[in-house]
């Protein structure tokens, strides 16, 4: 089952991370369709978090068509976000494996990687750069 | 006899139709305390709907002691009246459904835990052996050891272990986490949001510890000098609300602004609008703590509820002189 890790002082509100860890959790196929989701008892028990942000957490995740409650039993996954193209033995990792491994010999620090991860998606991502047509 | 079963009160009067809204948990209309010559809280209206984690923040002698007294049936009030779950805050049925732990932890040191949760057990109808003991094991405490020797953060467990033993539907808490160490801290506001979403339980703390509130609270009730100068459900609050900075000098709209800081040839604004502004300004929506640090630097004015219509403006400003020129 799925635990939460909360931050406090991350900046993205408590109701959101739980949102992307559950997203990220069903893209790596730690959550499979019918897999339970924590009953928000459990959840702040553990986190100490205020109840009503994990309830609507799993409302806007209900909303999204990824998990669904069954009255008494519980939240339960219904898709997963997990694409074969990104699976652990793809071609697609193999590639950034091999990337990420040649950035360190060229002397980037973790944070120099993960910025340049960043600013090349937004680029790709926010300026309409179709992936068809490489530059 | 007591009912063992400890039916909700709510559900003893089942001739009404599913009420829209049940009554709030706590709900003040004019609400003032008097001690002496001296006003501890003075024109106080708010409402704490039930079911809700209401956090009261205020400056030391703000009066977040006096008002948590008021609805634990400790103090009466001197003007106004306070209502808890619908009925006047001196009303005898209550008792059963409050809880309350006093800043100061009052327990008798010459008890062993056992004894004093022995005393709980006498004292409450409703009493949960088995929930009050789990709390104790939690902190591993020795049962026969006496309240006496305990230390700060071992008998605000065994307090805390004395209220939610008592199940109750409203749980007061006076800067309850002050003397925890960052484990018990978390176990213990982890048992708290376990048994509201378990049980619906209302509960409202007092801290000064701003981040402690954070994540938890999803209503705010800020006191100052006696009077309510902020209360609504925090979200509504923290939308209202935007912290942004410009250059010195930039015009703000009348009527909206809560706290001003010069630094410089820049300014910091809280103001009290959700909508963007004209003019130069950067910045957003506060986070909580910014949200309190803003309200707490300014003096009081005109309280502000949300969804209400903004009263007079808040005109406040402190400069901070700051030293690089």
């Amino acid at each position: 089952m799925i635990e939460y890790r909360i931050e406090r002082r991350s900046g993205v509100s408590t109701y959101q991370q739980i949102v992307q860890q559950t997203k990220q959790a069903l893209r790596l196929g730690l959550l499979q369709p019918g897999d339970k989701l924590p009953t928000a008892r459990e959840v702040v028990e553990l986190t100490a978090i205020n109840p009503n942000t994990v309830l609507k957490a799993y409302r806007e995740l209900e909303r999204e068509g990824l998990v669904e409650p069954r009255p008494g039993l519980g939240t339960f996954v219904r898709r997963s976000l997990a694409r074969p193209e990104a699976a652990a033995d793809g071609p697609l990792r193999a590639d950034l494996v091999g990337w990420v491994d040649r950035a360190r010999e060229a002397g980037l620090e973790r944070e120099d990687i993960s910025a340049l991860m960043a600013s090349v998606l937004e680029q790709r991502f926010d300026t309409g750069v179709s992936p068809a047509t490489p530059s | 006899m007591n009912n063992p079963t400890n039916t909700p009160p709510a559900s003893a009067a089942p001739s009404i139709p599913a009420a829209p809204q049940a009554p709030a948990a706590l709900a003040a209309d004019g609400l003032g305390k008097r001690y002496r010559r001296d006003w501890a809280l003075r024109d106080c209206t708010f409402a704490v709907p039930a079911g809700r984690i209401c956090g009261v923040v205020g400056a030391n002698g703000a009066g977040k002691s006096t008002l948590l007294g008021i609805a634990a049936r400790l103090l009466t009030p001197t003007e106004g009246e306070l209502r808890v779950f619908g009925e006047p805050s001196t009303t005898d049925d209550l008792r059963g459904r409050i809880a309350y732990v006093a800043q100061d932890k009052p327990l008798y040191p010459g008890f062993t835990v056992a004894e004093t949760l022995r005393l709980g057990q006498e004292l409450n109808p409703a009493w949960d052996q088995d929930f009050a003991q789990q709390i104790i094991d939690q902190g591993e405490l020795r049962p026969k050891a006496k309240i006496g020797s305990l230390s700060g953060g071992q008998r605000t467990r065994v307090t805390l272990a004395l209220a939610l033993g008592k199940r109750p539907d409203l749980l007061l808490l006076d800067e309850p986490m002050a003397d925890l160490d960052p484990l018990a801290r978390h176990q213990l506001m982890g048992t708290l949001m376990a048994e509201a979403a378990e049980r619906g339980t209302t509960i409202v703390l007092s801290s000064h510890l701003l981040p402690e509130l954070d994540g938890v609270i999803d209503h705010l009730l800020l006191v100052q000098s006696g009077r309510v100068r902020l209360c609504g459900d925090l979200e509504d609050l923290l939308d209202g609300h935007q912290l942004l900075t410009g250059p010195a000098g930039t015009a703000l709209p009348t009527g909206v602004l809560v706290e001003q800081r010069s630094t410089g040839r820049r300014v910091d604004v809280l103001v009290r609008t959700g909508e963007p502004l004209d003019g130069p300004w950067e910045g957003g929506r506060p986070s909580l703590e910014e949200l309190l640090l803003g309200y707490l630097r300014a003096p009081l004015t005109a309280p502000v509820t949300a969804g209400a219509t903004a009263g007079p403006a808040a005109q406040a400003q402190t400069t901070e002189n700051g030293i690089a020129a």
